[in-house]
Parts: structure tokens; sequence; C-alpha cells
């Protein structure tokens, strides 16, 4: 089974600002921002109040009332960028041996929207300990666990392959598509249905970042809130969203004249093992990710005509991952266009790795690398090329994405042209 | 064919014993460990009993500072992946950072910890929030105090597949095994008994009722009635073959073979997919039905769940073609951590040459199950399987052996 | 007037929000020990922060907490803030 390869046969993308992948890419693509103050709930109480906000009405996007009901704001989100992912790959599941069609989610804090919602209830406004059974909705096991998302999702596309959700906080979204490619690259499967959603957007995710400083507190501009990689940034702005795609073994796809976006030529997770929410300066880890995921795409460092970055715009991230591109790349980090797309959509957490991915397969279908929007006073300390401000016409036929998250967790992919020259 | 990859430690924490020694000692004798809830006053709510893991004193195991950081599951991680570490003769602080990761199987995080945090904000105010909410409740929080407690720089990794992804995390563990990392702990911990818990449990409808605990989970009985929740589970080593034969490591076995599907809609009238999971797994593992000497089943203790089990069973090994156990009726289901125990429960009968029993179930006749109840049987035993499902369709499927080296015969391709 | 927070009471703060470090002697003169020496990271100081903020009904500032690398560093900031004008 040695040899298969994996491709991106189709996508869909719901972010911030526009629904649908073509909305996203036009948002990207002209540099606009999609952070506002928060309308999800009352924010006054709160330290932060900017976020990046779906305008979401389940039934315009094909939920029955049972569903939209049952599920998380984030399962459907999944649900929906997962039939729309199908949908654009042409594909016919059914035409598979269904047992070797499966699903992987990214969710960072699965359905903690639903779950604060409901423990409101049965707890009578938190005046409860001993919670009262009485007023649990019948679906809140579904919120309990997140696995609930892939099942869904598997529901709705007919999958009976391998199937669950990855959760390595903010680097889930990369995780899970990374792991869908394994599977599929060691034979365990043939399409995986993969990509992530999150819907953080919830009292109780602004009251932890807010205790943790994490988020930005600019209220007085919202529009210009999330700032990565610029001396006045002062911590990142949540979002929401979701992001997936149809994973094919690369023969099979094209057989069947699908049209391919990208190979996932390479993927590496690494670890930290430094502290749950803190970053070492020096980035090693996620450089050594970089190299693995290198490495297995069987590509040097000057082949990679893009970084789409992390760039959550905490101080401690932008050096961070400045240092690691530099460890990794060496002088190529210099020449290499480096962008945030998280100054545009916001973080989305678990959501933003796949969202992530969908820019970078953008950005090689266009040739246009977005930019990192609000990049007006860049910091000394991050001396790379960030693209500020506006997108840019390049040839792009490789891209590295990285994503970094609570937990020390590293994560690096490398998206490439199928038709490169394979060394 | 792939290297083999072998498991040489285990770290147990399960209600009926604290250790590997304690819970293996009590499950070849059929002791349970399932009784009424003392966490909290479960008076009030239909379900009242659970597998509750007693005698774990978090502070006599753990630094000060983590304490206040961590929910239960996650100090029972840490302390399990301690035992595990130290039962595999594994000094993380001597192996290369990079040549070690952490991947486990998450089900519902730190769920007290987060209902702390909420009764905080809903109850005093958003500024009553701390700091460590921000992980101590998600689901990557095991993995990520793991490898940060040890060193371990190495791929990780969480899942979750409800009840089965504790096998599933367990094959990712082998996979990167495989790409080329000398040594992985995996498996789940899990612990959801509090109030909070406790309510959005009962929403599966899937708890049982009862009061005696001798009648309360009975899979594959004329009286299942649901199940009863526990907390705990296992966390293994897991290495390839060769660095455990290289350091002389004591090997319990290895992970031959596993399989993961998921069903089609109910009202589809297409066959569940357990069966082809089990069949992957035997696959996998280049191992024929008839080499499977026990099968640890998973044991929903729902009658039509039951029936779909003993059918896959059934289709793969015959009408009683293979010894069944469920030594979950001793500790009820824990969740991600089940199947995890399961594992270090097959390795352990392995070991010894028994097979441990299920408790407190007559089995339905029709099922054509070789049940091993009342008392355990001893058998030769080289290779087990252990199933799971999980709520809404997951199933997984683990081939384990306990002799590495008989693994020369060449994959069944798929 | 607020009353003013001492070390005796920053340390017990400490010490209930984030636990101690086990090398590390608390009760002995540290107002001068870095609080990396003392076992605390930015988390324990920021739990510890909110706290405070709660207790002694004062407002601080977000990089407070965590610019302080001493006790006396942060004792000094926070006491002029309880300080009436």
């Amino acid at each position: 089974m040695t040899g298969r390869r994996v491709v991106i046969t189709g996508v869909e993308v719901l972010a911030p600002g526009g629904m649908g992948t073509k909305a996203f890419w036009e948002l990207l693509a002209d540099g606009r921002t999609a952070t506002r103050g928060i309308t999800l709930f009352d924010p006054t109480p709160f330290r932060s109040r900017v976020a990046a906000e779906i305008d979401f009405v389940p039934e315009e996007h094909g939920l029955s009332p049972q569903e939209a009901r049952r599920m998380d704001r984030a399962a459907q989100f999944a649900v929906v960028a997962a039939r729309g992912a199908v949908a654009d790959s042409g594909i016919d599941i059914e035409e598979f041996n269904l047992c070797r069609v499966g699903v992987t989610i990214g969710s960072a804090v699965g359905a903690t929207m639903g779950l604060d919602e409901e423990y409101r209830v049965v707890s009578d406004g938190g005046r409860l300990h001993l919670v009262d059974h009485a007023y649990a909705v019948p679906h809140l096991y579904n919120h309990l666990v997140p696995s609930s998302f892939a099942a869904e999702v598997a529901l709705t596309v007919g999958a009976q392959g391998p199937t669950g959700v990855v959760s390595t906080g903010c680097t889930s979204g990369i995780d899970s598509v990374g792991y869908a490619a394994e599977l599929i690259r060691e034979g365990s499967a043939d399409v995986m249905v993969a990509g992530s959603s999150d819907a953080p957007i919830s009292p109780i995710t602004m009251a932890c970042f807010d205790a943790i400083k994490a988020t930005t507190p600019r209220h007085d501009d919202p529009q210009s809130a999330s700032r990565p990689f610029d001396g006045t940034r002062n911590g990142f702005v949540l979002g929401e969203g979701a992001a997936v795609f149809v994973l094919e073994e690369h023969d099979r796809a094209v057989r069947r004249g699908a049209h391919i976006y990208a190979e996932i030529a390479g993927y590496a997770t690494r670890s930290n093992a430094y502290h749950m929410t803190g970053l070492r300066p020096d980035g090693l880890e996620m450089a050594e990710a970089i190299r693995v995921a290198l490495h297995e795409a069987r590509m040097n460092v000057d082949e990679i005509d893009y970084i789409n970055a992390h760039g959550s715009g905490t101080k401690q991230n932008d050096r961070h991952e400045t240092a690691a591109f530099k460890h990794s790349l060496g002088d190529h980090a210099y020449r290499t266009p480096v962008s945030s797309i998280k100054s545009m959509v916001g973080h989305s957490l678990g959501a933003i790795g796949s969202i992530e991915i969908a820019a970078s397969i953008l950005a090689m279908k266009h040739d246009v690398v977005p930019p990192t929007a609000n990049l007006r006073t860049p910091d000394p300390e991050c001396d790379l090329d960030y693209v500020p401000l506006h997108a840019r016409d390049q040839a792009t036929d490789a891209v590295l994405t990285v994503g970094s998250g609570f937990g020390g967790f590293q994560s690096a992919m490398v998206l490439a042209r199928p038709d490169r020259r394979i060394a | 064919m792939s290297a083999a990859v072998v498991v040489t430690g285990l770290g147990v924490v399960a209600p009926n014993g604290l250790g590997t020694r304690a819970y293996w000692a009590a499950t070849r004798a059929g002791r349970s460990g399932i009784g009424r809830i003392t966490r909290f006053d479960p008076d009030q709510y239909p379900a009242r009993l659970a597998g509750e893991v007693s005698g774990f004193v978090a502070e006599a195991h753990l630094p000060s500072r983590l304490l206040p950081q961590t929910d239960r599951m996650t100090q029972l991680a840490l302390v399990a992946a301690d035992w595990a570490l130290e039962d595999a003769g594994i000094r993380p602080q001597d192996l290369p950072a990079f040549d070690m990761g952490v991947i486990t199987a998450s089900f519902s995080g730190g769920f007290e910890f987060g209902q702390g945090e909420l009764a905080n904000l809903w109850g005093k105010g958003s500024e009553y929030v701390s700091a460590y909410q921000s992980f101590a409740w998600f689901y990557a929080v095991n993995s990520g105090q793991i490898s940060i407690r040890n060193g371990m720089k190495g791929p990780s990794g969480v899942v979750v597949a409800d009840q089965a992804g504790g096998l599933d995390a367990v094959a990712q563990a082998r996979r990167q095994i495989r790409k080329g990392t000398a040594m992985i702990v995996s498996g789940a911990i899990d612990a959801t008994i509090c109030p909070w818990g406790w309510v959005a449990l009962h929403t599966s409808g899937r708890l049982s009722t009862r009061e005696e605990p001798s009648l309360a989970y009975r899979p594959f009985d004329e009286g299942a009635c649901g199940h009863v929740p526990g907390e705990g589970g296992t966390l293994l080593i897991l290495e390839s073959a060769r660095a455990a034969a290289d350091r002389g490591a004591r090997v319990y076995g290895e992970i031959a073979g596993h399989g993961a599907t998921f069903d089609p809609r109910p009202d589809s009238g297409r066959e569940p997919a357990l069966r082809a999971a089990i069949e992957l797994a035997l696959a996998d593992a280049g191992v024929d039905a008839s080499e499977v000497d026990v099968v640890f089943a998973d044991a929903a203790g729902e009658p039509h769940l039951d029936r779909v089990e003993a059918q896959a069973l059934v289709a793969v090994f015959g009408p009683f073609g293979v010894p069944v156990t469920a030594p979950k009726t001793m500790t009820g289901r824990l969740y991600s951590g089940a199947a995890p125990l399961d594992l270090a429960a097959a390795f352990l009968a392995m070991e010894e040459g028994l097979i441990p029993p299920t408790i407190n179930v007559d089995p339905v006749a029709d099922y054509e199950l070789d049940l091993v109840v009342a008392a355990p049987r001893p058998a030769e035993l080289r290779t087990a399987l252990v199933v799971a499902r999980g709520h809404g369709g997951f199933n997984s499927a683990m081939v384990v052996r306990s002799d590495p080296n008989a693994a020369t015969r060449p994959a069944v391709n798929q | 007037m607020a009353e003013q927070l001492t070390l005796t009471d920053l340390m017990q703060i400490l010490r209930e929000v984030a636990g101690a470090d086990e090398g590390v002697d608390l009760n002995a003169d540290v107002l001068d020990t870095s609080f990396q020496d003392l076992g605390y990271d930015s988390l324990a100081l920021l739990e510890a922060g909110s706290r405070i903020e709660r207790e002694y009904a004062v407002r601080l500032d977000d990089s407070t907490m965590t610019d302080a690398t001493t006790p006396r560093a942060l004792l000094d900031v926070i006491n002029a803030s309880l300080t009436p004008a």
C-alpha cells in the first residue's frame, strides 16, 4: 500500500464574512475583515467583546428543523460544509466500498455553545449543584461527546468507514485532515470526508480567554482588532466556522476525472512538552514538525512558495512562529511570503486549521497569496515578509500551513500541485 | 508487512482495582466495583449506581502545582501514565524527546471541572471563571498534560469516537510507531461522574435505573436494562517490537490488527457495520477467525445492541465458536477508557491463561454465545479480540496476541 | 481606604489558586525571589490576579501580573493602585 498519494477533490468553507468557498476567497483576496462586536450574546460584562461571527440560518442551508434542533451550531456547520464538499467533488459515495469511506472532523471545544446554554437551564442559572435532569434536552448527550459531529457527518454523507473527531486544540483542523490522509495512504480508506468545525463564541469561552488575557480587548475598532505580526497587536479575535474536504486516493481520483485541488504531500505534528498555553520562543518543535512534513513530501525547503501562518495575533505566537520558520526553512524563510488569514476571519480554534488549508489550496488555484490584514506597524522582532494589507499575485505550486495549539501541539502540512515534479 | 508494535507497560485505574495488580486480582475473581454513587448525592436521579475509582488520592501522587489546574480524569491519567512508564521500565528523561509521543482518546473532557466553572460563570460572574478553564475541560488536556509532565515531544494526538475511541487512539499510536517514533503512551482515562455529567449521560437513555448492583448491568441477559457508568481506564506503553527487544523489555503482547467502521442509518435496511470492523481487524492482523482464543465484548447491555453484537460474533466465529467475556460487568462502562481497559484485561488474561468472567449474567440462549459466566475459565490464550462500540454508530475492533513472533504470515490483503 | 496586600497575603493566594512547588519554601523571605524560581508561571499569576481583583476590588492592567517578575515588584504595583489618589 506504500506509494498511495492523497489528493483533495472537494472543498466547502463556512467562514465569517460570507458563506461558501467563493465568498470566503473573495474576502481574503480583497483583504477585507469580518471581525465585529459580538452579537451572539450580550458581551457587556466581558473584557473582550469582539469576534468574527457567521450570520448563519440553519434552514437556509438545507438543515431540517429536527437537525437544527438536535445539533450544536458547530455540528450544523460541519454537516453543511460536508454536504458542500461532497457536492463540489462530484463524487458518488455509493460507488465505493462504504466501509472504506470515512469521516474525521476536528474540533477544539466541541459543543461548547450548546453545553453553555443547557447548563444554564438545568442548573437554574447556576444555582443548582445537583442539576435537574427533568430540564435536560434529549440531545444533551450529543453535546457531551463531540464525536456526535463526526457521526452526523457520516450519516449525512453515507460513510461507513473509520469515523471520529480529532481534538487537539487549535491544531485540530490540520490534524483531522492529516489523520484522514494517513488512513488513505496506509490503505485503510479510499475516501475521507475530513475537515473541522468550531462555534466557540459563547460566554464560557469568552470568560476563560478573558481570564488568561489571550483575546484582544480592542472594542473601539473591531474591524481591525485582529493584528497578527503587528507591533500594536494585543490578543486574538475569536472566530467560528468550518471547512470540510473530500480526500481521495490519487489514482482513483484521476480515473474518475475528478478536479484535483492539491495533494496532501506531507504532514506532521509534534508537541512542545512545555506548557499548556505557553510557547517557547525558539519554536523548535514547530520547526521539527515542518521539517518532518517536508521530508514526507520529499520536497526541499525552497520549493515552498507560500507559508500560511498560524498568526493568531498574540505577541508570544507571532515571535514563536517566526523563529520556527527561520529554523526550518533557513534563508528561504526570508524569501517566502507568510500571511495570517486570522487577521480577516478571526481564530476559530479547532476549525481554523482546516479553513487555512482551504485558503492554501485556493491560493494555489488562483496563484494569489492572501494578505495579512491590519498589518500597518510591523513588530520589529517579526522580520519576514507577511504580505501586509493586500493580496499578491504570485505563482503558487506548494504551500506550507502550520498551527499551534493549547496543550503544546505544533502541526505542519505541505500542500502541493499534484502534477509537480516528484523527487 | 509493517513492523510489529508491542505493549510493554500498563497503567490501570479501574473501579474494581487501582493499579494493574489490584485490577487483575479483582477481575480474575469476579469482584465488582459497582455501587451507589458517593461523589454526589444521587437520590434525585433515576440512575444511582456507578463504578467509581475509590482510594485515589491525587495529592499522594502529583505535585500540588498540578492539582488546581486539572480535572479528576486528568489526575487519574497522569498517574496512570506514570505507572505505565514505570511498568515498562522507561525513564522518559533518558530517551530523545521527539521519540516519545502521547495519543489518547477523549470522551467528555474534564466535565467536572467544567461544571465548576460554568457554576462560577452563571452563579457569580464571568470574572470568577478560572484561567485553567481554557484547557482543563477540553478534550486534548490529557495528551497535553502527559506530554508536558514527561517531556514527550513526538507525535501526539487525541481522538474522540464515543466509546470506540479508545481503540482508535491505540491504532493511531501504532501508526506513528510504524512511521518511526520509538514509543507512544496511548489509551484513555475518563471520569464524568459529577451531577452535570450524570444528567448529560442520562439523556442517552441507556443508563440502568436498577438499584441492585448485581441486577443493573447485565449484557446478553434476558434482563438487560442498560448500563452502569464507570470511571477510569488504561494507559499503555507502545513500542516497536525491535525497540522493545533492543532494551530487553518485558512484552505483554502485540497490537496486531485494527478495524473501524460506522453503522449505516438504522432505517437503511443495511447490515450494521460491526461485523465489518471485526473482519477488518482480523485481516489487518493476518489472523483467521479460528485462531482467536477469546473475545472481549462491547456488551452494551441494551437488548437490541446485544443482539447486533451477538449476530456479528456468530457471523464471524460461528455459533458458540469462541469464548466471549465482558469484565466490564465488574466496572461499568468507562466510555473512552473502557476499551483500553479491555486491552489490559486481554494481555493479563493471555499472560495467566485465564479468561476473566462476565458477572451477573445468564446469557440469552439464542444469542448462541459461549459467554464465560460466573467463574473464570483457564485456557491457553494466544490471540484475543477486543470490541468497542460508541453511541451513534461507532464500531472499532482490535486484535492482540501474546507472542509478537507469531506475526510471520503476510497480512491478508483487503 | 482599601487595605494593602502583604507578601503573606500574596503567597497565601498563590498557594490556594495554584498550589506550591514542592522544592520551594514559601514561608521564607521570598520578596525578591523570582516567580519563576518560586515555581509560578504566567497562568498561576493570572489566576492570582483575578482573585486579587475580586477580593480587593481593584482593577489591574492586563500586563500587571505578567510584567512583574518578583513578589516585591508585583506588590508595589498592586498596592499603588490600592492607595487612594
